[in-house]
């Protein structure tokens, strides 16, 4: 408690930058996302390799990748910029996958009665694929928010700030209350995080609650 | 009047799905596909408005070529029902008939009175407005979907199997709707079944699809029924069986008319 009292602007100001880097991560996998999955969906030939090619990204240890894409890139290993595209392409390789799987969860009906009425492709994706898509897509965004928000930690070992500079602070001057305070924060975000995409999910799908309670 | 003028479909593998058909749907009249599943009845039917090309051959509507049409623009010109609906599960009854309207331009005021209207031409209580597909029942889907076909007054009306999937006693009232609105509207109906009863229902003209879309028979439904062309549109028609063969009896002096096995079916009027 001593610690935190001591401590709550510095705390403040991590969690700030923790959500600096994790929420542009996971809007930016969003981003990418949608159209791969999309694409993967139309072209069955191209699904299974490109969903393979991207889930093995996944593989690659994250140490080695903050250390590595700044030197292809050309930008500062302690750069926000880095943090944020390694976070991206974690995020990236789960929610492809998800986003395929939302595409093809879309009825075949719908899809089918949306071309037969009328709408031209580019109509139809913005009309019809993408909000039927919405459910499928939640469900992998939440997992995605989750990862993301506990693996921006890892980038304070390089000595990107965030919360996890809690825990290398904390371990390297044993205090358990900072390594206790980073934990539970983090932890926080990630289920306040859950919560809005939780929300945003019903105001977007009020059909799916229709549907239900039928 | 849409005409098939030796209309050939063949898949990625060659093998065909309609061979060398050709027939006309004369203005103003209803023609109904019959066929058992694979026949390429709906293969035929998407050739006239586009989603599906043929590999040779032509699709007239009016004695222009589909072909040279813009498929989006050619179907907002074309009332289309699906099987049960083919509605947007994620768009209000209302915004589903207002689709078409919207898509050719109707402002969302108009698009909206416009689908309130159709609702009262399908019979639908305009309370239901509101509601998402998945709080109707399958006959008020069914119907919604009319209404959405008909909601920018297209001359044209493409239906796949619209009454496939609801139940037989509700079949028959939204055929007899069918029927009824067609009487005031007089559209150019292409209807596709396998149910020969219903074509028998609908049609002013019953089209008999073999395999491959091969034409067994066409003709009136008296025609059909009373002078199958060949064995197979004998047995798809079901001439030999009993409900297709009335009798007279006689009840108490009322004529009453009945089946091959004797269950009655109605009484005769002279």
């Amino acid at each position: 408690m001593k610690w935190l009292n001591q401590n709550v602007g510095s705390l403040l100001e991590l969690t700030v930058a923790h959500l600096a880097l994790a929420v542009p991560a996971i809007l930016l996998s969003l981003v990418i996302a949608v159209p791969i999955g999309w694409t993967a969906q139309r072209l069955r030939w191209a699904r299974d390799p490109a969903l393979a090619l991207v889930g093995v990204l996944y593989a690659i240890p994250s140490l080695p990748l903050f250390v590595l894409v700044p030197v292809v890139l050309g930008i500062g290993i302690r750069s926000s910029a880095n943090a944020i595209i390694v976070l991206t392409v974690y995020a990236t390789a789960i929610m492809v996958r998800s986003a395929a799987d939302a595409f093809s969860s879309v009825p075949l009906e719908a899809r089918m009665s949306a071309t037969a009425i009328g709408y031209s492709t580019w109509h139809r994706f913005w009309s019809v694929d993408l909000p039927l898509a919405i459910p499928v897509m939640l469900a992998g965004l939440r997992v995605v928010v989750v990862s993301t928000v506990s693996l921006v930690t890892v980038g304070s070992v390089i000595g990107i700030p965030s919360l996890g500079t809690l825990f290398t602070d904390g371990f390297q001057r044993g205090i358990v209350a900072e390594v206790a305070a980073g934990l539970i924060v983090t932890v926080l975000i990630a289920l306040v995080l859950d919560g809005i995409c939780i929300l945003a999910g019903r105001a977007l799908t009020p059909w799916a609650r229709a549907a239900e309670a039928r | 009047m849409i005409e098939f003028d030796r209309v050939t479909k063949r898949y990625a593998d060659g093998s065909p799905a309609v061979a060398d058909v050709s027939f006309t749907v004369p203005s103003h009249k209803t023609v109904v596909l019959v066929g058992s599943s694979g026949s390429g009845k709906t293969t035929l039917l998407r050739m006239v408005n586009r989603m599906v090309d043929p590999t040779s051959g032509r699709v007239l509507i009016d004695d222009v070529d589909v072909t040279t049409m813009d498929p989006v623009r050619l179907r907002r010109s074309i009332g289309y029902v699906l099987q049960s609906g083919g509605l947007l599960p994620h768009r209000t009854v209302v915004e589903n008939i207002a689709i078409v309207p919207r898509l050719n331009g109707a402002t969302r005021p108009d698009a909206r009175e416009r689908a309130l209207t159709m609702l009262d031409t399908v019979g639908l209580d305009r309370d239901l407005a509101s509601r998402f597909p998945a709080q109707l029942s399958g006959g008020q889907q069914q119907r919604v979907g009319v209404a959405r076909a008909l909601a920018s007054d297209p001359n044209i009306l493409l239906m796949d199997e619209p009454f496939g999937a609801v139940d037989p006693i509700v079949r028959r009232s939204l055929q007899h709707e069918l029927r009824e609105l067609q009487r005031t509207l007089g559209k150019t109906i292409l209807f596709v079944t396998h149910d020969i009863d219903e074509a028998l229902a609908l049609a002013d003209e019953i089209i008999i699809v073999a395999a491959h879309g091969a034409i067994a028979q066409r003709g009136t439904p008296t025609e059909i029924l009373t002078r199958p062309a060949n064995a197979f549109v004998a047995e798809f028609v079901g001439v030999d069986r009993p409900e297709r063969r009335l009798r007279l009896a006689d009840a108490a002096g009322v004529e009453v008319v009945t089946d091959a096995s004797g269950r009655p079916i109605g009484t005769l009027e002279r």
